[in-house]
């Protein structure tokens, strides 16, 4: 049932799930799309194809993003210090682990109250998605465009003085 | 009664007024030690390995801090090629407290956020004889734009070249710069806008110590990837405003040659001395021409009674 709950904490909104999700071969897969908008303000929330991703990278490549967190066989030399024998965790859905805050004071206050906590730097939900996101889109000549994978909102053509509350252009000045 | 000739007194005097010199610099000097910053002053470590150049920081900057709609959109990535006379990239000013500029290195592209450093012991404040200037146990360096008086001097000061002028005010121009949003967000415990915005999490906000650390930890975990230096760390006293970079920092227009003191440590020795110099010397001198003038008045009255 683990990925049921994935869908519903990534997606939080609409979101399919593959059909017949208690049996093996879906387990493995997980979710077929996840709307991701915990974050959706300036932008409209992503529909990520996770399936296409899946396919894309290959079986058993969970670990690509997902870390230790599927039991999929790690390769990163300085996770494999600890995580060598690690097996699946209760939740794999990257918002049960990296932060929608970040860099609140309460964040910041629970980290350094947590002394034996290793993953000290571990980066925000935005981050996360961004560097996993972006990093991978970047190594595989990919889609690199804000747009391509959110539609931005009014709000957000406001917010960057863009479309229709662009500036009026102004004739280049000095030098 | 020992008569003292000239000559020794001339020693003399000018030996005591060293030593005079020497302990009144010396006092001086323990009293305005480096300070380390405060224990727990916030910081931001920037890893400019992960910055896209998406400009979101310039726009957040400019929502929060109500500054005047930009000359061009935040999405116009064409300001990257754009430079001011001899070929400077762009730099704060009034309407932008942080602006990125792109690199052109080797390895590709490399995008810097440029904005104020927020220096432990900061130049701007030291040289700002209005005392404008305010560093926070949190860190941010504000300033009261009520007391500032636009003389500039802290513009020339300030090692990176941050506080920007408002030109455009013809009454009373004053000195504009990034406060790491102090009093809309750091004050209550809350990031600046620009880290919040960012969706590369370029920027990781938290305790100046613990970021050292973090800095320390992935140039460790990642020696190939990052040179092995955190700029800002120890750059003029230290700044809140660390950088992590995978291309030598020279490259990517940092100064690499500051050095390690804070700035006001170049100037402190002489600005000691000179409450000194105007205390002694006028009265040591007045006595040296008086003494220089004896001989000359005593010879002129024995003419006088010669005569």
């Amino acid at each position: 049932m683990k990925w049921r709950r994935l869908g519903n904490v990534c997606g939080g909104a609409v979101f399919l799930l593959l059909a017949g999700m208690s049996t093996g071969p879906v387990f493995a897969q997980g979710p077929d799309m996840v709307i991701l908008d915990d974050m959706a303000q300036y932008y409209e929330p992503v529909e990520f194809n996770h399936t296409m991703h899946v396919d894309l990278l290959g079986d058993n490549s969970c670990a690509t993003c997902h870390h230790h967190t599927v039991g999929t066989p790690l390769v990163d030399k300085n996770c494999l210090r600890c995580h060598v024998g690690s097996t699946e965790t209760d939740s794999a859905a990257c918002r049960d682990c990296h932060s929608t805050k970040r860099f609140s004071a309460e964040y910041l206050a629970a980290l350094e109250k947590n002394i034996h906590l290793y993953h000290e730097d571990k980066p925000g939900l935005k981050g996360a998605f961004h560097q996993r996101c972006l990093g991978c889109h970047k190594e595989m000549d990919a889609a690199v465009n804000c747009e391509v994978c959110h539609a931005r909102t009014e709000a957000g053509d406001k917010f960057f003085y863009s479309g229709k509350y662009a500036p009026e252009p102004t004739a280049p000045k000095g030098h | 009664m020992k008569k003292i000739d000239r000559r020794k007194f001339l020693k003399g005097s000018l030996a005591g007024g060293m030593v005079a010199a020497a302990t009144g610099m010396h006092k001086n000097a323990s009293a305005a030690h480096s300070f380390e910053g405060y224990p727990d002053s916030m910081g931001v470590l920037v890893d400019l390995t992960k910055c896209v150049g998406c400009r979101t920081c310039e726009a957040a900057c400019n929502k929060e801090q109500g500054l005047p709609a930009p000359d061009r959109p935040f999405d116009d990535y064409s300001v990257f090629e754009e430079h001011r006379h001899g070929g400077l990239k762009r730099r704060t000013s009034e309407k932008a407290y942080t602006v990125v500029n792109r690199y052109d290195t080797e390895g590709g592209p490399v995008y810097r956020k440029f904005q104020c450093n927020h220096c432990n012991e900061p130049a701007c404040l030291t040289s700002c004889f209005v005392n404008a200037y305010t560093k926070t146990k949190e860190g941010a360096v504000i300033y009261n734009p009520k007391v500032c008086v636009g003389c500039r001097t802290c513009m020339i000061a300030c090692p990176f070249y941050v506080p920007a002028y408002s030109y455009s005010s013809p009454i009373n121009p004053i000195v504009r710069k990034c406060i790491m949003c102090y009093d809309t967000r750091l004050k209550f415990g809350k990031p600046p806008a620009c880290v919040e915005a960012c969706p590369q999490e370029v920027m990781t906000f938290g305790k100046r110590k613990d970021l050292v650390k973090i800095g320390h930890q992935k140039i460790r975990f990642q020696p190939e990837k990052y040179v092995d230096h955190i700029y800002g760390e120890h750059e003029v006293g230290g700044t809140s405003w660390m950088y992590l970079s995978s291309v030598p920092f020279e490259e990517l227009g940092f100064d690499t040659h500051l050095g390690t003191q804070p700035i006001l440590n170049y100037v402190k020795d002489f600005l000691a001395i000179v409450p000194m110099v105007l205390c002694i010397w006028p009265a040591l001198f007045t006595g040296f021409h008086l003494l220089a003038r004896r001989k000359e008045a005593r010879n002129s009255e024995e003419e006088q009674t010669e005569e």
